[in-house]
């Protein structure tokens, strides 16, 4: 019923602004083309010069209501994250002033040279002095911008410190597995052929090679320590992900069969972002920035930044993926007491492709 | 060389035309559907462009009705939709759908098409002074391609598993993989031979619109004599041909992973629990080929709106275009630098950063260009004597909208910055305004300037005012705030963000949002509204040329038939700006030059 009434009066609002509008076109041609014309470009004139002031003053108070939502109030929460939010205010300060004189320009022109009895229009169809001019000084401060961002740009996206800690982030529809190297520092080999979750090897470990059994498999959650540099390498299984961290202003596509990395030192724990962003509820997101189908907008990834005491303290408390793994086979399968055998159960992909 | 062509070429029709009224006999179907002539297919082609506007707008109604108010259920949604709106509320990959088609119908079907189509098939032959174009037949079958890509685009909202649901930019493995999204089943195989009809469509298009320029201009229109909207009209066409067939060969590719087993795009891939067997393919490759266009495709849609404000302001500015050859100058710069700065859309793929940074350089470069068209339009305005008709209003909009939307350009074409900003409304903001609704509103510039010649009367005044202030208003109103969403590091394309820590504070401000976004589609209606029943029951045009333009299409009859000029084809003496000139108001292109005229241009 309600739907209907909307209805009902827009159609009603539609037929009245017609009506004016048809009674206007008559009165206009009584008048006369030339004063109806001039009378319009009255009202459009003021209203143009309108549209600018309250244009700007909406602006502002746009800003006065959303800044402090956006991430930059509360600064960037990873070390190399700093470089952007510089850039980024560079930027807003290169292009706002450009933004204000080519805007103000354009209305205040419109407002000041409208038709005017007695006025007439100047012939000025071209100036080289002045097009040189505003040829060169937008290239001059795009080359300011450009030498900043790929200065940037090139520090954020090098190669990973040595010392980084790794870690392994899978992206599947529609949720992030995280996987750990352990004691060794390495990360086993995997193969999406060895894919088989009904046992459990949901990332297609690789449990021949010796160095993934030590691995730490865990869902959803990544816990890294704060102030060491961290390095993702990130994999996806199905589609393209994307790996977006807005608070630490880092993002990069898991593209399936090409695995990507990307590295920063997170600045504050999340019990401090709490602090910094006043919200108790704070937790550092994951969010996949990719389209990847229909879950898409839930594909949910969470970053614990703990202290090292803290992340070594709950990196020693996660048992390995094998040992859980063949734990789980070998309770489930017949005792046969070959290893061997129980690895085979894990990855019959494997067996079958040798 | 070309002036004989054109030459002859007028000699052959002046006794054809003389006596047209006798020999061609006109059936409403040679008249009406299969018509050759070019103003007719233009007509075709902005109808077919409206009815595609209305559809694509309301799917983002619909869209922005989940955001705004994700919570609430809409009953008689589910009356219309059946169970993609189950229990009132738009279901995801219903969601999905919407977003995807929204994008595919008003970057191709309506900007492009609907766009390109109406305004090189009715301005290039009026304003160069030709009959019809180069080829009338391959310009009908350009429209009918176009048309039955509409009519396949369409069926695919009708299969049972859904149209494409995977971005207007169909990202592989998601496109092919119908295991991986419902959309990706028999609606991704529609979209992509629809796409194939269309690009056929644009090509024979293309090739017209460029052919009918360089061979078929009057005696004395040298390329420097032609009107800006011509120039951009010739660049939209040459990008458009150089750059489609790339997607074409993409599409063919993505149907073949699909349907025949390849590995193009696919490589070590579970999906749903089945281990795929394809190997060695790359899923960035799809994106090279598809930006490859995707990128040109902009200033397809970005040119005929600058080359039509470009015109129309200068008319009614009563003044000169500023800086007529740094205009020619710097859509020529935009043209080739269109093709050489596709992987800014692909700096956070994995992509070499030195290739990146390459990218980024030639990115920015384009701001040079855009920043010369700026000033010079702002230069043209200066001490003009401007009267705000509604196609002026439009191009002034048009040029607001450019300044806002290129300069956020800036910020996303810088990498560093990029990698915040990439895939979240700070990007929709961003295309949206200076391609979008700046495309829409030299679009709508466009169709109340020349509505007087397309069909012999006017458009309604104060409607078009009312059109113009609300959409204006309502654009930055929309558009404006959805930069501080990006700034949060909003993602995109998602249905629903109320479980999100980091963006549910933004509720209000989508329903804000949505609210606008309806209000402003609802005046577009009134907009449609005007333009139907002004082609019955507008004022009827009574003078030559009602904005006394310089142009050669105000030469010919109000009403021009097919041949456009009744007798011989005008001769060009000058360039179109001779606006203000030696004090006198205007003087047409066909009007040889004076005896004591003062030498300038």
């Amino acid at each position: 019923m309600k739907e209907f009434f909307l209805v009902a009066i827009s159609v009603m609002i539609f037929v009245v602004i017609f009506q004016i509008a048809k009674a206007s076109e008559y009165v206009s041609v009584l008048k006369g083309e030339e004063k109806s014309r001039k009378q319009n470009n009255k009202i459009n004139g003021f209203l143009l010069i309108a549209f600018l002031v309250f244009g700007m003053l909406g602006a502002w108070y746009c800003n006065e209501l959303y800044f402090k939502h956006t991430l930059f109030p509360q600064g960037s929460a990873s070390v190399q994250g700093e470089k952007i939010d510089l850039m980024l205010y560079i930027t807003i300060a290169v292009t706002g002033i450009v933004f204000i004189i080519t805007q103000v320009l354009l209305f205040w022109f419109c407002y000041k040279y409208q038709e005017k009895d007695g006025k007439k229009a100047y012939f000025f169809p071209h100036n080289n002095k002045l097009e040189l001019l505003w040829t060169t000084v937008p290239a001059i401060f795009l080359t300011v911008l450009v030498v900043f961002g790929l200065k940037y740009w090139f520090k954020m996206t090098s190669d990973a410190p040595k010392d980084a800690v790794l870690v392994e982030i899978t992206g599947h529809q529609f949720g992030w597995e995280m996987r750990y190297p352990g004691k060794d520092g390495v990360l086993g080999k995997k193969s999406h052929k060895l894919y088989n979750k009904p046992m459990g090897n949901s990332l297609g470990v690789d449990f021949d090679d010796p160095e993934s059994h030590d691995d730490i498999h865990v869902s959803t959650e990544m816990h890294i320590p704060v102030g060491r540099p961290v390095k993702l390498v990130i994999n996806a299984q199905d589609v393209i992900h994307d790996v977006g961290l807005p608070h630490f202003r880092m993002k990069m596509d898991a593209v399936p069969g090409i695995p990507t990395t990307m590295w920063f030192t997170p600045k504050y724990t999340t019990e401090e972002m709490k602090v910094r962003t006043g919200n108790p509820d704070f937790t550092y997101e994951i969010s996949c920035d990719q389209m990847c189908g229909q879950g898409h907008f839930s594909m949910k990834g969470i970053i614990v930044v703990e202290s090292e005491a803290d992340y070594l303290k709950w990196l020693g408390g996660q048992k390995a993926e094998y040992a859980t793994l063949v734990k789980k086979a070998e309770d489930t399968a017949p005792k046969t007491d070959s290893t061997a055998k129980t690895t085979a159960m894990i990855q019959p992909a494997l067996s079958n492709n040798q | 060389m070309s002036s004989a062509v054109s030459l002859h070429h007028s000699d052959a029709h002046v006794g054809h035309d003389a006596h047209h009224e006798h020999h061609h006999h006109e059936t409403f179907i040679s008249k009406y559907v299969f018509s050759q002539d070019h103003k007719m297919i233009a007509r075709q082609f902005l109808i077919t462009g409206i009815i595609w506007a209305i559809i694509g707008g309301l799917f983002s109604v619909l869209f922005r009705l989940q955001l705004g108010y994700p919570d609430q259920t809409f009953p008689w949604l589910e009356d219309i939709l059946g169970h993609w709106a189950k229990g009132g509320k738009i279901q995801p990959e219903f969601y999905y759908a919407l977003v995807t088609m929204h994008g595919t119908v008003l970057v191709f079907f309506v900007l492009t098409a609907g766009l390109s189509g109406t305004f090189a098939n009715f301005l290039i032959p009026l304003q160069i002074g030709a009959r019809d174009m180069a080829s009338p037949m391959l310009n009908m079958l350009s429209y009918w391609f176009f048309f039955l890509a509409s009519v396949i685009m369409i069926s695919s909202l009708f299969v049972q598993t859904g149209p494409a649901s995977g971005g207007w930019t169909i990202y592989p493995p998601l496109s092919a993989l119908g295991d991986a999204s419902m959309g990706s089943k028999i609606g991704m195989d529609l979209w992509l031979v629809s796409m194939a009809m269309f690009i056929v469509s644009s090509l024979l298009g293309g090739l017209n619109y460029i052919t009918t320029i360089l061979n078929m201009r009057t005696k004395g229109m040298s390329m420097t004599r032609m009107p800006l909207t011509c120039w951009a009209l010739f660049f939209t066409a040459v990008l458009g041909v150089l750059s489609f067939p790339v997607l074409l060969s993409g599409a063919i590719l993505l149907l073949f992973d699909r349907n025949l087993g390849t590995s193009f795009y696919l490589s070590d891939i579970v999906v749903a629990g089945k281990i795929l067997p394809n190997e060695g393919g790359s899923a960035i490759l799809f994106q090279h080929l598809f930006w490859f266009l995707g990128h040109p495709e902009v200033y397809i849609i970005l040119l005929p709106a600058m080359g039509m404000s470009s015109e129309i302001l200068a008319v009614n500015s009563r003044k000169p275009i500023f800086g007529y050859m740094a205009m020619v100058g710097s859509m020529f710069a935009i043209t080739i630098l269109a093709f050489l700065v596709w992987a800014h859309h692909m700096f956070v793929t994995g992509l070499n950063p030195f290739l990146g940074s390459v990218f980024v350089l030639l990115t920015l470069l384009i701001a040079v260009p855009s920043a010369i068209k700026v000033f010079n339009w702002l230069t043209t305005l200066w001490r003009g004597s401007i009267r705000f008709t509604p196609g002026m209003m439009f191009a002034l909009g048009f040029v607001s909208l450019f300044i806002s939307g290129g300069l956020t350009g800036i910020f996303l074409g810088n990498s560093s910055l990029d990698i915040h900003l990439h895939d979240t409304y700070f990007v929709i903001a961003h295309f949206h305004i200076v391609m979008g609704v700046a495309s829409f509103f030299g679009m709508f510039a466009g169709i109340y300037h020349w509505f007087p010649k397309m069909f012999g009367r006017y458009l309604n005044n104060t409607l078009a005012y009312i059109h113009f202030w609300v959409t204006i208003v309502g654009a930055y109103l929309i558009f404006w705030p959805m930069h501080y969403e990006g700034l949060a590091g909003m993602p995109r394309r998602y249905y629903d963000y109320s479980t999100w820590v980091s963006f549910r504070q933004f509720g209000p401000l989508n329903e804000f949002i949505s609210t606008v976004a309806m209000l402003v589609f609802a005046v577009q209606l009134l907009f449609v509204f005007n333009f139907f029943w002004s082609i019955f029951k507008g004022r009827k045009v009574t003078s030559q040329n009602p904005w006394e333009s310089n142009t050669l299409e105000w030469t010919t009859p109000v009403s021009p038939g097919h041949g456009n000029w009744p007798g011989e084809i005008p001769e060009v003496h000058r360039w179109p700006y001779d606006y203000a000139k030696d004090g006198r108001d205007f003087i047409p292109q066909t009007e040889p030059i004076g005896a004591n005229e003062s030498h300038s241009h």
